[in-house]
């Protein structure tokens, strides 16, 4: 017997399983060591399925559930330990079986104490007190024979612990797995498949800054394997390698090549096949130098791990990709995995494998850099990028800088191997190989934001949009924006208004906003364009469109043009394209382009008249009130005219109907401002108040001054007439005499017909003394606007007094939730991540946009 | 809203006894208050000559909206906007011809104590509507009461807009009627036609809305030519209050926010056509069709794409060798009737079993659609903006991989067989594209080759020698290597361990 503590290492993600006859004091040992949390154990289960943790007749539903609990664990990437007494080996293979669908490790704990303590220990326990010795003989009579199989059985640790003192000095210490480099924060250069070209290894360091293999600066250098095979020197390769990696300038994780080697290295039979043939001659060679070379290569290849998880988590490297189930996970299938990916099983017609496109269906929020099938160009695939640029094949060899990512290649001096079959043209699953998944947006759904944090989207929600992204929408890879509703200024006690501008800015003002802008609100439609400086740009970097070297229409879409529900806003795809046009003609002769570094430009904009979209609903509702009373009213004048003359008493009545037929009048004299004919664009106007995004930068929070004077530099390089300017001014809401200005302004403006005006914060993105976001824009509408809106007679005193009883709260709610998930679009998109991460946020405006609210707000 | 009734007469027979016949004295105003208002009667002439009563409803708009008033949900009393802007305080809509049945109920009914000869007997009358809500325009209208008696049924159109002629006419009508009818039939008459000429969404339906039809129709609606239309409108409204229960607000919402009527997106499916009780012949025959070429592939799990009401789903239900029937249709509204259609809750256990409906859509993958034998695209890819079709491609074709793919779709060329379809026109409001079978056959073989199916053409309906079959219908059968390699089942997960040397080491 020995009395100092004894260790037990557990990896920090494993299943631990805890084994020992009953009164072996399993649960005892398990909350000494283990947070409650952690522990499952099937007494409790009883408990849960029976009512009672000692009901033998409920072990089989008790540990359905346990099986069930543990796996929602495992999957979840946390420790787990069961407590149950696991004696019987049919047992224990569930277990190792549950760990193994999970792919982490099980590691057994063994308290093998004499049956005395056993008995003993039940004795004290009043539950258990009538429990007969020989329940506790046949535990202990099992679990012997069980001992020695136990690694057999697949425990990939087995600590045993034979008396109590044993077990009560014993010290579990948590181990991190050989993946687990999440403290690593870089800065890192991961570096593509190599196939023994030194030559281009030692020029593509050169060029990532690296002197005789470290970098000034301190970054790692990360190798996504296949160092070996194929090319010329393959030895040069791994002692370049071999040497950062031990100096601790480097990483690498094993390629299929390297694990053949390895396995040849060994003395095992491989076939000297896909040129292992020249590694092994150059290996050969190199005896001859350096002897003892080759046992070194040896223990290189075996100390390898199959991938690591960096920085944070953010970043995962592995040789042929991997799924986000599997990170940092560890079993046999992982590595797997990593090492040769995943093959649907078929072969093409070159004879070989076809390989699964797992990234396609990826939807991790690590970034997944790998290598092993050669493309001619990496291209980022839901937040995936293959390396493998196959130098040895003539093409080039690729690192990736991170967190920069940015792209670094140097070419191959030559081929220096014979591919079997061209280089494919795309990356696995290539341009068809971003579908967004029904899984990405539909049912309930939580965003998360980095503004407001989680935002929830109803199911029935989601399912309204669903239904109009799926039936009306554009190409969703051309829909990166959808602009959020905006709430209406608090209610006005104003004599004879609903709103006035005077809320608005006292808003902003108990907001600790100073200065706000005031712009000209347009009667018109909302129209988001996205304009890409020509159709190899947006074939590139969104895309769409014809294959590359297609001309004229075959070229495809240079942009989109949609509304705020993200259909698109001209029927007719040639005149979207006039009007991209344009602007693009505007940015490139203000010089745009340049200033913002982009070759695309996402702008938020109001497009005139309103009836050239609103054509429709004008007819059928608006203009349909208007001809009504317009017919009804003078003729129902005219009787009581009549029927005053014949001396009946009918004043009252009558004033009142003059009043309707001045109000309906004034309704139409309204919604007639905001229409006018057009032909082909002759006629239409757009105005944007807002550049949204550019290539690299969401533009959403630079102040509007700023952003303004960008606009207005492109309606002055619009030589067409089809740009309108904004107006605006600029209030400091605790100036008296500036906001009666804005007052006056407003006023003004909406005197004349005007819609009204939107107020914002000067700085555009602004939050308030409690740190909570303020409204982006907050919308004062006109008096005369709003009869659109309230109906004719919404200005009649005692209608108004009714009308004032509105509620807000919902409105604002929405709009900052809109907005931030708005701006979350504009981040994703301008960092340019995955489609399905900025369409998961478009979608979700959407979503939101159809939750039911007063529709007159 | 406003109406006026008139009538001549001479000393013996003065026009003023129409004052008796309303019972409203011609030199007293009478005013009533209203749930959604007041209503007013006034004389505006009344002589032995010539007597003018005029009916006026002053509706108070913001207490119409606000009777329904919810409490959360930002306290809006209704979601949809046009329930705040709109005709009804101009125009005669149903809503005049409620206010005329308490207005006017004794003379309605023919009942006059203090005239009983005069309600019973015919008298010249003239009638104005000034603004007549009338879908079916002038036309209908003339239609509805040029049977009824009238010398005279004077129906104009009123334009929309005079600033803007291009909108062209209103649906609203100046309607004048001259003849010389009983009060009481002219003022029934008025009362069912109304609302049926409004044939608007509703704004009161009473449960005994066939008693008090039968009543006021008695005498004149039997023998009515147009007795069919009338019934059904009258009473659809009543139809169109549970359709309006089951439109969803959020699409409304979605609708409004683009400016537009909730109808023009929440049109996926007409639940008035193929019904069970009136089934159209070419969808019938389609359907045919489409259960032969899946009996033909063998296919026992099959996938509806685009379900729609679920009248395929209905009839492979009633063939016992498809096993598994996944209607999916991305409109909610589809799925709705489709459920109604077949009953589920209804169906034995087993039965039940064997389908499922549920929302999905074709422009995104789904896992869910992965493994199944066959997938059926009825009248679906036309629904779809043509560069949205590749996204459709891949879901069914890359990803779902069923063994077989049916399609079927318009054959444009067909079109001018169809004497009722305008030239140029698609056969449905919601069709983004129609196909010659050229076009067709080119989208389907390219699309067989790019995924590893073979493809062959089937005409569903008369196939005509010039223009083809009206339908056209691809057959997709996965090409049988393919087949083969691919996994079936649960077993992809066990292919990372039996990995050949020779499958490793290709990279």
């Amino acid at each position: 017997m020995t009395s100092t503590a004894r260790t037990l290492p557990v990896t920090d993600l494993s299943l631990v399983v805890l084994i020992g006859a009953t009164g072996s004091g399993k649960s005892t040992f398990a909350r000494k060591h283990f947070k409650p949390t952690e522990i499952v154990s099937s007494d409790f289960c009883r408990g849960l399925v029976a009512d009672d943790e000692n009901d033998q007749s409920a072990s089989r539903d008790a540990f359905d559930v346990l099986h069930y609990i543990v796996g929602k664990r495992l999957a979840a990437g946390r420790l787990t330990v069961v407590d149950a007494t696991s004696v019987q080996s049919e047992s224990r293979k569930q277990l190792v079986q549950l760990a193994r669908s999970h792919d982490v490790l099980p590691i057994a704990i063994v308290l093998d104490l004499p049956e005395e303590v056993c008995v003993a220990r039940n004795a004290a326990r009043p539950d258990r007190a009538g429990m007969p010795r020989h329940v506790i003989q046949r535990h202990r009579r099992e679990l012997r024979r069980s001992l020695r199989g136990l690694e057999r059985e697949g425990f990939r640790k087995v600590h045993i612990l034979r008396t109590e003192e044993e077990a009560e000095l014993a010290e579990v210490v948590l181990e991190r797995r050989y993946n687990d480099l999440r403290h690593l924060t870089g800065p890192f250069d991961v570096i593509g498949d190599i196939h023994g070209c030194s030559s281009e290894l030692e020029s593509l360091l050169g060029k990532l800054g690296y002197v005789d293999g470290a970098h000034p600066e301190g970054r790692t250098a990360v190798f996504v394997g296949d160092l070996v095979d194929r090319g010329p020197d393959s030895p040069g390769v791994l002692r370049r390698v071999m040497a950062m990696v031990s100096a601790g300038n480097a990483l690498c994780v094993p390629g299929n090549h390297e694990n053949k080697l390895g396995r040849y290295l060994k003395g095992r039979k491989v076939q000297h096949t896909h040129g292992l043939a020249e590694t092994i001659e150059q290996l050969d060679r190199e005896d001859e130098k350096d002897p003892a070379f080759r046992g070194q290569v040896r223990e290189f290849i075996d100390g390898l791990v199959s991938h690591y998880v960096l920085d944070g988590g953010k970043l995962v490297v592995c040789h042929a990709g991997l799924p986000e189930k599997y990170h940092g996970r560890t079993s046999g299938r992982v590595r797997s995995h990593a090492l040769y990916g995943d093959t649907t099983g078929e072969t093409d017609e070159f004879g070989l494998p076809v390989r699964y496109p797992w990234a396609e269906e990826y939807r991790g929020r690590a970034t997944v850099v790998y290598g092993h099938t050669p493309v001619p160009n990496t291209s980022w695939v839901n937040n995936t990028i293959c390396l493998d640029t196959g130098a040895v094949f003539g093409g080039k060899m690729t690192a990736l800088r991170w967190p920069e990512r940015e792209l670094v290649d140097v070419p191959a001096e030559r081929v220096w191997y014979e591919p079997a079959k061209p280089l494919a043209t795309e990356a696995p699953g290539g341009r068809e190989g971003r579908p967004l998944d029904l899984a990405d947006v539909q049912g309930r759904r939580i965003v998360e934001t980095r503004h407001v944090g989680r935002v929830a989207v109803r199911e029935e929600n989601a399912a309204a949009a669903l239904e109009v992204m799926s039936r009306f929408a554009v190409d969703p890879r051309l829909l990166g924006y959808l602009p959020p509703t905006m709430a209406p200024t608090a209610t006005s006690r104003e004599d004879g208004y609903l709103e006035h501008p005077a809320e608005a800015f006292a808003q902003y003002r108990a907001d600790g906003v100073a200065e706000v802008v005031c712009e000209e609100k347009h009667m018109g439609s909302r129209a988001v364009a996205l304009v890409c400086r020509d159709a190899a740009v947006a074939r590139e970097r969104f895309g769409v469109g014809g294959s590359p070297g297609a001309s004229g229409s075959a070229s495809g879409p240079t942009g989109a043009l949609h509304t705020r529900t993200g259909r698109p806003f001209l029927d007719d795809a040639a005149l979207t394209e006039v009007i991209l046009d344009r602007l693009r003609a505007a940015v490139t002769a203000a010089g745009l382009w340049e200033e913002w570094g982009t070759d695309w430009v996402l702008l938020d904009a109001e497009l005139m008249p309103w009836s050239l979209k609103a054509g429709g609903l004008l007819r059928s509702q608006y203009a349909a009130v208007g001809a009504a009373s317009g017919a009804a009213l003078p003729e129902a004048n005219a009787a009581l005219a009549a029927a005053a003359a014949r001396g009946v008493d009918v004043g009252a009545l009558a004033d009142r109907q003059r009043g309707r037929a001045e109000d309906a009048a004034a309704f139409t004299e309204a919604y007639r401002r905001y229409c006018w004919s057009t032909q082909g664009l002759d006629g239409v106007r757009l105005a944007p108040f807002q550049v949204l995004a550019v290539q690299g930068r969401s533009l959403a929070a630079v102040p509007h001054d700023e952003q303004l004077a960008w606009l207005d530099r492109l309606v002055e390089h619009d030589p067409t007439g089809l740009l309108r300017t904004t107006r605006r001014l600029v209030v400091d809401t605790g100036d008296e005499a500036s906001v009666r200005a804005g007052v006056d302004w407003w006023l003004e403006m909406t005197g004349r017909g005007g819609e009204g005006m939107v107020v914002k914060p000067l700085a555009a993105l602004v939050r308030d003394g409690k740190g909570r976001l303020v409204q982006p824009g907050i919308k004062v509408r006109g008096r005369e606007y709003l009869r659109i809106i309230y109906g004719p007679e919404y200005t009649r005193p005692e209608n108004l007094e009714r009308l004032r009883d509105r509620f807000l709260g919902h409105k604002r709610s929405l709009a900052l939730r809109e907005y931030a998930l708005g701006l979350e679009a504009l981040d994703r998109l301008a960092d340019g991540e995955p489609l399905w991460r900025v369409h998961e946020a478009v979608f979700a405006v959407l979503a939101l946009e159809s939750e039911p609210v007063d529709p007159r707000l | 809203m406003f109406l006026t009734i008139s009538t001549t007469g001479d000393e013996q027979n003065p026009a003023t006894d129409l004052g008796f016949l309303l019972h409203k004295h011609p030199d007293n105003p009478f005013s009533t208050k209203l749930s959604y208002g007041t209503a007013h009667v006034f004389y505006p002439e009344a002589s032995a000559e010539r007597c003018t009563a005029a009916l006026l409803l002053e509706v108070d708009p913001v207490a119409l909206v606000r009777r329904g008033k919810g409490k959360g949900r930002g306290g809006a009393p209704d979601a949809a906007l046009a329930q705040y802007v709109n005709d009804r305080p101009y125009a005669a809509s149903s809503l005049l011809s409620v206010a005329m049945s308490a207005v006017f109920k004794s003379a309605l009914n023919g009942v006059c104590r203090a005239r009983p000869e005069r309600a019973q007997t015919a008298m010249p009358l003239r009638i104005e509507v000034p603004a007549l809500p009338a879908r079916g325009g002038a036309e209908l209208v003339r239609k509805l009461f040029g049977p009824l008696g009238w010398t005279r049924v004077d129906a104009v159109a009123v334009p929309l807009d005079e600033q803007f002629p291009e909108w062209g006419d209103s649906r609203y009508v100046r309607l004048v009627l001259e003849g010389e009818l009983r009060l009481a039939d002219a003022l029934r008459q008025l009362y069912v036609l109304l609302p049926v000429l409004d044939d608007a969404k509703h704004y009161w339906v009473a449960p005994d809305e066939v008693d008090k039809l039968l009543r006021a129709g008695e005498g004149w609606l039997a023998a009515h030519p147009e007795q069919k239309l009338i019934t059904s409108r009258y009473l659809a409204r009543r139809r169109g209050l549970t359709l309006q229960a089951m439109q969803q607000l959020e699409l409304v919402r979605l609708a409004e926010s683009d400016d537009l009527d909730v109808e023009s997106i929440d049109n996926a499916v007409d639940e008035t056509t193929d019904t069970e009780e009136k089934p159209v012949p070419l969808a019938e025959q389609r359907r045919a069709a489409i259960l032969d070429a899946l009996r033909a592939a063998g296919a026992s799990r099959v996938l509806d794409l685009g379900c729609g009401q679920g009248q395929l789903v209905q009839a492979m239900l009633k063939d016992a060798a498809f096993t598994e029937i996944v209607g999916v249709d991305v409109s909610v509204r589809a799925l709705t009737i489709a459920s109604r259609r077949l009953k589920p809750e209804r169906m034995g256990e087993r039965q039940a079993a064997r389908v499922t409906l549920r929302q999905g859509s074709l422009t995104y993958t789904d896992k869910r659609l992965k493994g199944y034998d066959a997938a059926v695209l009825s009248e679906v890819v036309e629904h779809l903006d043509l560069p949205r079709l590749p996204a459709l491609e891949y879901a069914v074709f890359g990803s779902a991989r069923p063994r077989t793919v049916l399609v079927t779709t318009p054959n444009v060329e067909y079109n001018v067989r169809w004497e009722t379809l305008p030239a140029g026109h698609v056969r449905h409001g919601d069709h983004r594209f129609e196909w010659t079978r050229a076009e067709f056959r080119a989208w389907a073989r390219e699309v067989a080759q790019r995924h590893g199916y073979g493809v062959g053409f089937v005409p569903v309906g008369p196939d005509d020698p010039e223009v083809g079959p009206p339908t056209q219908m691809a057959v997709f059968t996965m090409t049988a290597a393919d087949d083969a390699a691919k996994p079936r089942g649960g077993e992809t997960a066990e292919r990372n361990g039996d990995r050949t040397e020779k499958e490793a080491n290709a990279a």
